[in-house]
């Protein structure tokens, strides 16, 4: 199992690795030039030469890539040239190791930029996360276990509605009525959970509702399918057939085999909200990952979007060596080793 | 019909199960009635689809919750199991009736170790510690011949072997002692030696437990070893029934025939022909006119007035009034038999009987 998971965590860095250079290639040798983008509408070509040089982007591609990837390991000093460094000791900033690279845009580092904003994602997608699988999994029972009754035909219905809402729609209409014109909750503004959890909480639960809704739905369609599917398992009729009783045939032994494939989609899901939910992060004003990304693109921000690229790739891989943990888990006749 | 002197322990009448579909209705068993007594054993044999599972299952009340129509009388001690409350149904399911299924791989649950799934068939109905529901999971599969017991009851399904996977499936069913076991085909997925131990073991542990057993198969070589008495199955209906010696050897209906036909082995005759018995199964949904065999009946021609086509027969009891029903129009079965049947399928026999 533990050498399992090395070898997984080598192949990650790896995939890493190779989708870095792809980042790389991509935005940095473009048509457009980088140093144009980092320094701005009105600079000198002067200016422009120097913040080239203070940012490597003078250097060839490949050589960015290795100082790029050697900062990761050991983190680095801006500016790069180490000649204008000992010139303005008062200029340097330090980026320490995983170095992701500096903004110009931000004139800070990356890492400083995404510190931000990745608490904001996460705890989003976690407390969302939280609603949709408890609300998904609930909805999906109680439809399997009343499969062509009036209420499975209310849940499923109710599913597609919620599936088919634009995420914007429900955000509006949340804040609209619960937050401003019944006062449920206060406005919601993101609170740091080291702060006050009971604030971080309160806060987070409309925008966490507004992405869950959508997940909800899907997911209570989705365990609905695969509880119907594994409750015509032979070894389903076989439990019911020495006596067992309907709720723990739905426990242990129909829900356990469903769980398999939910697990996997739930492990995905999760791994891409982490990296921000755009529509929700921008109906509710947190500026978490995803709407960071939109602003880095706008303002063409390369090193802060290929930080963002390699962020949410990371999360993926690790989401993916999770899923296949919990696989071992639930499945004994996966083996891992 | 072995049962004359012993009550019965279940008792089957006109049993009904038909399905509902957007095609129509499936018809999967329709008149249905057997009796088995306790330490008797009863082989229902028929070709695939011919209804063997689903009039099996609905001793269990499988079919319940479902939409499937179920009519009739299903006897078990004394008590209908058609009419009593789910609950009670549950209450007896593993307990008075247990069923081993046809595939042991996938009729165990991959998730749970052999030992649990046993010891649950256990707790379910004795109010026991889980230790003392272990012990005794170990002590059955001990019973059923599996090695090193209290080692072997943490493995789960995949690290038996097919032939133990099925050990395993007869030490969950038989764990409270039913008085029915329904054993669906229990041997059809394993190979002949690995058959044979199984069916051994079976025909111990009802001695041991005095238990009745109903044993599905397509294998007359089974029923031949296993069973005392035999229900043909066609088309969702019993077409022949009777004594397992006297089916075997004075069989009256042509699709018996037309099994028989296909082991060579249950007259050990060595130039015996295996004879398939042409055409297909009848549809359940739109079943044929009149006799639902005479598709494919190669004596159909032998009934006058095409009754064949026209009237169903019904199962009634032979001419000379042996202890054997038949659902056939034919008039004179036996010379029938004698004369074109026996000699095809096992010379040797014929030229005795001669
Ligand atoms: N839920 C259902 N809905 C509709 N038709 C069904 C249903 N269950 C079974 N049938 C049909 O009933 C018929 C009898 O099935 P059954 O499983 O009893 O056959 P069998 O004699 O056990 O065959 P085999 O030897 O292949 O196991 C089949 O044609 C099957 O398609
Ligand atoms: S009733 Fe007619 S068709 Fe049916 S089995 Fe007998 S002879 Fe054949
Ligand atoms: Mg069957």
């Amino acid at each position: 199992m533990f050498a399992y998971i090395v070898r997984r965590a080598v192949i990650g860095v790896a995939l890493l690795i190779v989708m870095s250079l792809v980042t790389f290639i991509l935005f940095f040798s473009g048509a457009f030039d980088p140093a144009r983008n980092a320094c701005g509408k009105v600079c000198s070509p002067a200016q422009i030469e120097q913040t080239s040089k203070a940012l490597g982007y003078d250097k060839p591609i490949l050589t960015q890539w290795g100082s790029f990837l050697a900062g990761i390991v050991v983190g680095r000093d801006y500016p790069l040239d180490k000649k204008v460094r000992e010139e303005n000791p008062d200029l340097v900033t330090h980026c320490a190791a995983p170095c992701l690279g500096y903004s110009m845009v931000n004139t800070d580092t990356v890492n400083n930029v995404l510190k931000s904003a990745i608490p904001i994602s996460v705890s989003i997608a976690l407390v969302a996360f939280v609603f949709w699988i408890i609300g998904g999994l609930l909805f999906g029972i109680i439809a399997a276990m009343t499969k062509g009754s009036f209420l499975d035909r209310g849940i499923v219905g109710l599913s597609l509605i919620f599936y088919a809402f634009p995420t914007f729609v429900v955000g509006s209409l949340l804040l609209r009525f619960v937050a401003i014109k019944w006062q449920i909750f206060a406005l919601p503004v993101y609170v740091p959970l080291t702060q006050s959890p009971g604030l971080w909480f309160t806060n987070l639960i409309l925008p966490a509702v507004t992405l869950a809704l959508f997940y909800m739905a899907a997911y209570a369609r989705m365990s609905r399918a695969f509880i119907i599917e594994a409750s015509t398992e032979d070894y389903v009729r076989t439990a019911k057939a020495k006596g067992v009783k309907k709720v723990p045939l739905m426990f242990k032994h129909t829900l356990r085999a469903a769980l398999t494939p939910l697990v996997t989609m739930a492990g995905l899901d999760l791994a891409i909200l982490l990296g921000g939910a755009i529509i929700t992060e921008d109906v509710f004003g947190f500026h978490g990952l995803g709407l960071l990304a939109v602003t880095s693109n706008s303002r063409q921000d390369l090193p802060t979007i290929v930080g963002i690229v390699l962020l949410l790739s990371t999360f993926v891989i690790i989401a993916n060596i999770v899923v296949d943990i919990l696989y071992a888990y639930i499945d004994p006749r996966v083996r891992l080793d | 019909m072995s049962t004359e002197q012993s009550r019965s322990y279940l008792t089957v009448r006109d049993l009904v199960v038909h399905f509902p579909t957007s095609d129509g209705v499936v018809k999967a068993t329709d008149g249905l009635s057997y009796e088995v007594s306790r330490g008797k054993t009863l082989g229902i044999v028929g070709e695939s689809g011919s209804g063997k599972s689903v009039s099996s299952s609905a001793i269990l009340g499988l079919h319940r919750g479902t939409n499937a129509q179920v009519s009739g009388e299903i006897l078990l001690d004394g008590v209908d199991l058609l009419t009593i409350s789910d609950e009670e149904m549950r209450r007896k399911r593993g307990k008075d009736v247990a069923m081993i299924f046809q595939d042991p791989l996938s009729a165990m649950h991959p998730y749970y170790s052999v030992g649990n799934q046993i010891a649950e068939a256990y707790r379910v109905h004795n109010n026991v510690s889980r230790r003392a529901a272990r012990a005794r999971a170990i002590e059955m599969l001990d019973r059923v011949g599996i090695p090193q017991p209290s080692r072997r009851v943490d493995d789960y399904p995949h690290q038996f072997s097919g032939g133990m996977r099925q050990r395993a499936m007869i030490a969950m069913s038989l764990i409270n002692d039913p008085g029915l076991l329904i054993a669906d085909e229990p041997t059809t997925a394993l190979d002949v030696t690995v058959q044979a131990q199984i069916l051994d073991l079976l025909q111990d542990l009802q001695r041991e437990f005095n238990s009745a057993i109903i044993i599905i198969t397509h294998d007359l070589g089974v029923v031949a070893e296993m069973a005392d008495d035999v229900l043909v199955m066609y088309g969702g209906r019993a077409v022949e029934y009777g004594p397992t010696a006297e089916i075997l050897v004075r069989p009256e209906m042509p699709y018996t025939w037309g099994l028989l036909s296909s082991v060579p082995d249950v007259t050990g005759d060595v130039d015996a022909k295996l004879i398939p018995i042409p055409g297909n199964p009848p549809s359940l949904l739109h079943p044929p006119s009149g006799c639902a065999f005479h598709p494919r009946c190669t004596h159909r021609d032998k009934v006058p007035g095409n009754l064949c086509f026209t009237e169903m027969p019904e199962l009634l009891p032979v001419a000379d009034g042996r202890n054997h029903t038949k659902r056939c129009h034919l008039a004179n079965p036996d010379e029938v038999y004698a004369v074109e049947v026996l000699p095809a399928i096992a010379p040797d026999l014929a030229e005795e009987q001669r």
